[in-house]
């Protein structure tokens, strides 16, 4: 469970950005979450609200942009979009599988005032 | 449990003191963060990851600009989430690299044998090869005791209720820890097959170690983990016999998750697979110091021809 230390995370990095870009609140946060990022949105939504609470960022809302995760596939010598990542490839069926794409935690921006 | 600043109680108990650090934020939590002891929180990590550039999107109320309303806009981040523990891990690698430092970070579910196979490597390692070590737990220093017991320096990291280290804790421990010069670190994670996938600490490799009493099908329901290590270690394989585990089809799992990774077995408390276990480690410690010693060189060499560089006939002379 280390949702709630990316919401902290997330928090660090939302004043940091409020420094530098002249900013007292934030309305909306969109962030890119990786299919294999480990991260479970349920969980980040919870957090979210209980971290930002008393923050520059009461109330706002989290927007979770999902990214697919893609795989090498050492049969077809080719990368593939899977939905788990120890799925089977979809063209082979082989099972011989390395993710290369999907793990992405991004903060891609926020709505502030 | 702010993880990437890491002021979540982690404390470093080295050679019998403790240190945390005073750090204040912004914002209110219903629970007390702050930590006694001073502690200076500036050592030249540089978090070179903060680009904020901002513009207004033409749409919707941003640009309603009635007198007395707040302005609304957006500002793009392209941040990753956990960029500062990636600048964390990014200035620990390169530490560990300019001195030589073979370090690998350990991981595996609790009682899967970390502690006891690090004793074990410790015992085999002791005379010839260097090592320190950095334990990471909740609570206690009984790990570090163990590690301590076999000669070789080690400090603890009590994360609280922290359920993974993160390369802050690791760039404080290595600051009171007499890591040798040119030999090896190991960290042992907080035993966790989720957490601690996520957080890169600065190492050159990564364990996970999965002891047969836990089931062939653990890498393809913990994937994260499995697929970030470059060697699986099977601990307890002499007790397979009596559990009836299937070593083939474990190796399996690992390979659907990582079929790069390595798999080799070992039993830390019989010693039977030790040799395997220290051949890779010596093999891949090897490739890496050869990795630095070539960038080294080819750094060295660049140097070297810009000084032979001759002025060319006519050119002017040095400060006319």
């Amino acid at each position: 469970m280390h949702e709630m230390s990316l919401c902290e995370s997330l928090l660090t990095a939302m004043e940091e950005a409020a420094q530098t870009n002249g900013f007292a609140k934030v309305r909306r946060v969109r962030l890119e979450i990786g299919r294999f990022a480990g991260v479970e949105v349920q969980a980040l939504r919870f957090g979210f609200d209980v971290v930002m609470r008393g923050s520059l960022a009461e109330g706002a809302e989290l927007v979770v942009i999902d990214r697919p995760g893609t795989a090498w596939c050492f049969d077809c010598d080719e990368t593939v979009e899977i939905a788990e990542r120890h799925a089977p490839c979809p063209r082979c069926g082989g099972a011989r599988m390395q993710a290369n794409g999907g793990t992405e935690m991004t903060i891609k921006d926020l709505e502030v005032e | 449990m702010c993880v990437v600043c890491g002021c979540s109680g982690a404390t470093v108990d080295g050679e019998g003191h403790h240190h945390g650090h005073d750090h204040d934020h912004s914002h209110e939590h219903g629970h007390d963060h702050s930590h006694d002891h001073g502690h200076d929180h500036d050592h030249g990590h540089d978090h070179g990851h903060h680009h904020g550039h901002h513009h207004d999107y033409g749409a919707g109320p941003a640009r309603a600009h009635a007198p007395g309303l707040s302005q609304t806009r957006m500002v793009a981040i392209e941040q990753g989430i956990l960029a500062k523990n990636d600048a964390y891990a990014a200035e620990n690698r390169r530490g560990f690299q300019r001195r030589g430092v073979f370090t690998l970070n350990l991981l595996s579910s609790p009682g899967a044998g970390k502690t006891t196979l690090l004793v074990a490597t410790l015992q085999r390692l002791a005379g010839w090869m260097p090592a320190a070590v950095i334990e990471g737990d909740q609570q206690t220093s009984l790990d570090a005791d163990r590690i301590r017991a076999t000669g070789a320096p080690a400090v603890q990291i009590n994360t609280g209720k922290g359920c993974h280290l993160d390369a802050h804790m690791i760039g404080h421990a290595v600051e009171t820890l007499a890591v040798p010069e040119r030999g090896l670190l190991f960290i042992e994670n907080v035993g966790n097959l989720v957490c601690p996938a996520a957080f890169d600490l600065g190492e050159a490799k990564r364990v996970v170690l999965l002891s047969v009493t836990e089931g062939e099908d653990k890498p393809v329901k913990y994937p994260d983990m499995f697929a970030s290590a470059d060697l699986v270690l099977v601990n307890k394989v002499d007790a397979a016999p009596f559990l009836g585990v299937d070593l083939d089809a474990l190796r399996a799992a690992v390979a659907r998750v990582n079929p790069k990774a390595a798999v080799l077995n070992v039993s830390a408390r019989t010693g039977e697979g030790m040799e395997d276990w220290l051949a890779w480690l010596m093999d891949e410690r090897n490739g890496w110091l050869a990795g630095l010693a070539t960038e080294a060189r080819a750094y060295a060499d660049g140097l070297s021809a810009a000084m032979a560089a001759p002025a060319p006939a006519g050119a002017p002379a040095p400060g006319a």
